[in-house]
């Protein structure tokens, strides 16, 4: 039993990462990463709003009619993410103007949806909380060394700490700004993805026909 | 008028949801890999974005926002928290008529697309697009030409993907990167591409 609950919070890190490998919740992965704080703070932010959505959907599962268990779903989430949005306003105000739309972009994120129909709808309250924890550990993960990435070569800096002088401070350092533009944060998480699929050969997309397989075909 | 086509271009090009601020992404990734069913997602995001950015607008400027229902007599009432939870029914409401619709009308387009209607109810470009005309206070009239011209910008970005997505299959990609990893790169790529718009002015 703490065997498989172990697995349930460790498989989705690496392994079976939401982002690199079940393609969900990337939109957000993306925009809040020009630094480490806000990764921080968005991923702390997605983990609580996962593991509370996973506990109360699971506790609900038995008593949901299917019909109408997408609305239901929605509701929740939206409400925790409310709430979540309200403690960043109150305590970290600056932060909370900084991540501007995303947060409430949380509700959308369909790496929480999707948790709380595949495995909040099937299983016990304590997995589906381990479970949202794990995969929102998962998606922190990336969105933690995308964000340091980022701002380190963007910047010289990390969590706004100035490790590397930059030649208009008298250093030797010239920033990179194309890593605080977006297109390096597509860059990173594409070599991230090759870089987990080359130290695990089964994640390797097979292609869905090969050349030879289609004489003339139109595709 | 010119900062109505203006607000049009800016939305379309230069803040481009899918490629500046990577909203949409699940879809993008997920429903580009042919041309044909990137446009039919590509014209129900168009749809979908127009109507509810200023069905959203109205609602905000009525009935949510600081001060809103002063016109019922409630002035020092603020329901702006509900914004979140009212714009995603919205959404959820219009995405259902427009799946009605298109399975009413075009039925071929309705099988094509499948599973992803209804996944636009949980497309970020929808709500952020709404979520980012409330942050910028656009007025009525900004709010169609905004809500367009992000549907036209994603559905280009799609097609436009989906394209090279489809030319993709005859090139020889290392192993790791194969579908996911060298989507990405191209995204990137497109991404810088449409940088190049930022600077006009």
């Amino acid at each position: 039993m703490a065997n498989r609950a172990w697995k349930t919070l460790t498989a989705p890190l690496i392994s079976d990462n939401p982002i690199t490998l079940q393609i969900l919740g990337i939109c957000s992965a993306l925009a809040v990463t020009t630094s480490l704080d806000t990764a921080l703070v968005m991923s702390a932010a997605v983990i609580s709003v996962m593991a509370l959505s996973g506990a109360s959907v699971s506790l609900i599962r038995n008593v949901l009619p299917r019909s109408i268990r997408l609305i239901v779903q929605i509701t929740i989430i939206a409400s925790l993410v409310i709430i979540v949005d309200l403690v960043l306003k109150a305590f970290v105000f600056e932060m909370s103007k900084r991540l501007s739309v995303f947060v409430g972009l949380i509700i959308t994120n369909c790496i929480v949806l999707a948790r709380a129909e595949s495995f909040a709808m099937r299983n016990a309250v304590l997995a589906s909380i381990l479970d949202g924890v794990g995969n929102g550990i998962g998606y922190g993960l990336i969105l933690v060394a995308v964000g340091a990435v980022r701002e380190f070569f963007g910047k010289g800096s990390l969590l706004g700490t100035q490790l590397l002088m930059t030649a208009s401070q008298g250093g030797g350092f010239e920033p990179l700004h194309l890593m605080l533009l977006p297109p390096s944060a597509f860059f990173l998480i594409g070599v991230i993805i090759w870089w987990i699929r080359s130290k695990k050969p089964d994640q390797v997309e097979r292609p869905e026909y090969g050349i030879q397989e289609e004489p003339g075909g139109d595709g | 008028m010119p900062e109505l086509s203006g607000l049009f271009l800016r939305s379309v090009f230069i803040d481009n949801l899918a490629l500046s601020f990577f909203l949409g992404m699940c879809t993008f990734l997920a429903v580009s890999r042919r041309v044909e069913t990137a446009f039919g997602v590509g014209l129900a995001m168009i749809a979908v974005q127009t109507v509810t950015v200023p069905v959203n607008n109205l609602i905000y400027t009525w009935i949510l926002a600081p001060g809103a229902l002063a016109w019922a007599g409630l002035g020092e009432v603020d329901l702006s928290f509900l914004k979140l939870i009212a714009f995603i029914g919205v959404i959820a409401a219009m995405v259902q008529v427009l799946e009605m619709a298109v399975e009413f009308h075009v039925p071929r387009l309705h099988r094509a697309l499948g599973i992803f209607l209804p996944l636009i109810t949980v497309n970020c470009a929808i709500l952020g697009g709404t979520l980012f005309m409330v942050e910028r206070s656009y007025g009525f009239t900004q709010s169609v030409v905004y809500g367009f011209g992000t549907g036209v910008g994603w559905a280009l970005a799609i097609v436009m993907l989906a394209a090279i997505r489809e030319r993709l299959k005859y090139s020889d990609v290392p192993d790791g990167l194969k579908g996911l990893g060298i989507t990405f790169i191209i995204v990137g790529i497109m991404s810088l591409a449409f940088m190049g718009f930022s600077g006009i002015g």
